[in-house]
């Protein structure tokens, strides 16, 4: 079996975004990208099955400029086994034209499975692996964070409100990932050096037949009104003093 | 226009996140029909009717929607999208699943998470995990929204007057087979809408310890809530996580026990009206987002605050 890994490049999680001076986005600018957490647990997942003799081949997609060839290059040094890469221009590509651009890969190279992150730490939207589901008529198994793959089902295990449930999935099937699936490893630099010599395809909207759409205008973009940080008091006593008798919470 | 809300619901009752997101439909019409899928779920319909603002409750009864699939619950609010202008369902586990669907079948965006209807096309919603407000325009002929519930009260479940539509329109998720679930069932307050909540961080040091941030929030009435750092140590299931990729939370009251304060925390938490930050490390973040720091070994300080309630 086939399984193919939708990853996007966002900005590294740790670094703390900036608003451009006129609201009309974010600034990337000079800002340190990585692969969204949520699809390097995918990438990993995918490689553990290869690793169980569940897949056989494990690839790689990713949408953007020529940029994101870093990040389909760390998913093979993660131990993917080729990518493919759909070139864009620098605006961003919307959730549905995402999910369009995925639907034709996947008529392409029929993977037995599709994984993607649940989200993106960007937009945050939780969208694409539904949407491709929709588009495929496939099964979806969100928010995961078990997966068994048997009998020609997967067996997903989906992290909900109030607990967990589990749901088999009739293969071909896209499952997106949560964060308690796997602990993604650690690439060592033999891996990175075997990965420059694997596989990259490069092709775009033009020859998959896609148009890209986006019919949602971003208008401005502006900072959270913050917390402040308020006072440091010194005892229970002098806790519940100030629940009390200044806020009126208790 | 004409607004469809996706009752998220227990056949029994509706879930406090579908009257948060009636209320967000509230600003965009008075013409609201709500759409509640289930098996036996006449009680949940029945409530529904009195929601202020809803005119037509859709019940859909029928034993394939004994479990909720975003497979063939797509299907049927697909073939309902065409009567409506917008389309909206909570923002919870639920809506999340189901709407992506949905819109990828009448070919339309999504637009997650809404925190304000600015106008009938025009919305704000957070990114980058709430370190940034976007406002975005919708230019699809049906707007497709999930709702953040902590950003609209709830409507009441009274002084509504509906009509009940009973609709056949069964549609079978014919490749997702139900294995089981296992629901959390707990007497506290749901963390989504507790007027007060505790949650626990790393700091607590295991399952054991934990009974100890259930004791303040049983002496409190509040709902108790978690920190991904405890969640991922197994000390709590997932369901309590708070957070940018968890639950998001705006009591009256957020006490914060052995949390550092992650910025993914923060998103989930900082509309919360009044935040306590409980933390032996002086240098913690979650002092920066407190209105009151209390600096302490939890051990000591929660049991003298249970003592002293």
């Amino acid at each position: 079996m086939k399984i193919l890994v939708a990853v996007k490049r966002v900005i590294d999680y740790g670094v703390k975004v900036r608003i451009k001076a006129d609201q009309s986005d974010v600034d990337l600018t000079n800002t340190k990208m990585a692969i969204n957490p949520f699809c390097e647990i995918a990438v990993e997942e995918a490689i553990r099955l290869k690793e169980k003799g569940t897949a056989t081949e494990v690839v790689v997609v990713s949408i953007g400029p020529k940029s994101v060839q870093e990040q389909i290059r760390s998913s093979l040094a993660l131990g993917a086994d080729r990518g493919i890469w759909i070139e864009t221009g620098d605006e961003p590509v919307s959730a549905l034209s995402v999910a369009r651009l995925l639907a034709k890969v996947v008529e392409d190279e029929q993977p037995g499975l599709v994984m993607l992150g649940k989200q993106s730490i960007d937009s945050d939207n939780n969208q694409t692996g539904q949407m491709l589901a929709a588009l495929l008529d496939y099964p979806q198994g969100t928010f995961v964070s078990k997966l068994v793959v048997e009998d020609g089902e997967a067996i997903v295990t989906r992290e909900i409100d109030g607990g967990l449930e589990t749901l088999a999935l009739r293969l071909p099937a896209v499952v997106t990932t949560d964060l308690r699936l796997n602990e993604p490893r650690y690439t060592k630099l033999p891996d990175i050096m075997k990965a420059k010599r694997k596989t990259l395809v490069g092709t775009s909207p033009t020859e998959l037949g896609v148009e890209l759409n986006n019919s949602v205008v971003l208008l401005k973009v502006e900072q959270p009104v913050e917390r402040s940080a308020g006072v440091i008091v010194d005892s229970v006593d002098a806790l519940l003093d100030k629940l009390k008798n200044q806020t009126g919470v208790l | 226009m004409r607004i469809l809300v996706i009752a998220e619901h227990e056949n029994s009752q509706l879930k406090s996140a579908t009257l948060n997101t009636l209320s967000a439909a509230r600003h965009l019409s008075d013409d609201i029909h709500v759409l509640v899928a289930g098996h036996n779920a006449e009680a949940a319909a029945t409530q529904a009717v009195t929601c202020s603002g809803v005119v037509k409750v859709l019940l859909m009864d029928d034993a394939v929607y004994q479990q909720v699939m975003a497979e063939n619950l797509a299907k049927l609010v697909q073939k309902l999208a065409g009567s409506y202008s917008h389309i909206l369902a909570p923002a919870t586990t639920f809506g999340k699943d189901l709407m992506p669907r949905v819109a990828a079948l009448i070919g339309v965006e999504q637009i997650s998470d809404i925190i304000s209807v600015e106008s009938p096309d025009t919305f704000k919603r957070p990114i980058y995990a709430g370190n940034a407000i976007a406002t975005v325009q919708s230019m699809d002929s049906i707007k497709l929204l999930t709702v953040r519930g902590t950003a609209f009260e709830a409507v009441l479940s009274e002084g509504g007057d509906a009509d009940v539509e009973n609709l056949d329109v069964v549609c079978h998720a014919e490749k997702t087979r139900f294995v089981s679930a296992e629901v959390v069932k707990s007497d506290r307050p749901e963390l989504t809408s507790a007027d007060v909540v505790v949650s626990g961080g790393r700091g607590v040091g295991s399952e054991e310890n934990f009974q100890v941030i259930y004791d303040l929030a049983d002496k409190l009435g509040a709902a108790v809530g978690a920190s991904r750092a405890a969640v991922d140590a197994g000390y709590v299931p997932n369901d309590m996580q708070v957070g940018q990729t968890g639950k998001v939370v705006a009591p009256q009251l957020y006490i914060a026990v052995g949390i550092s304060g992650a910025i993914q925390h923060l998103a989930g938490m900082k509309e919360s009206k009044i935040v306590v930050a409980i933390n032996k490390d002086t240098e913690a973040p979650i002092f920066q987002a407190a209105d009151y720091g209390l600096v302490g070994d939890m051990f000591e300080v929660v049991p003298e605050l249970i003592s002293k309630l």
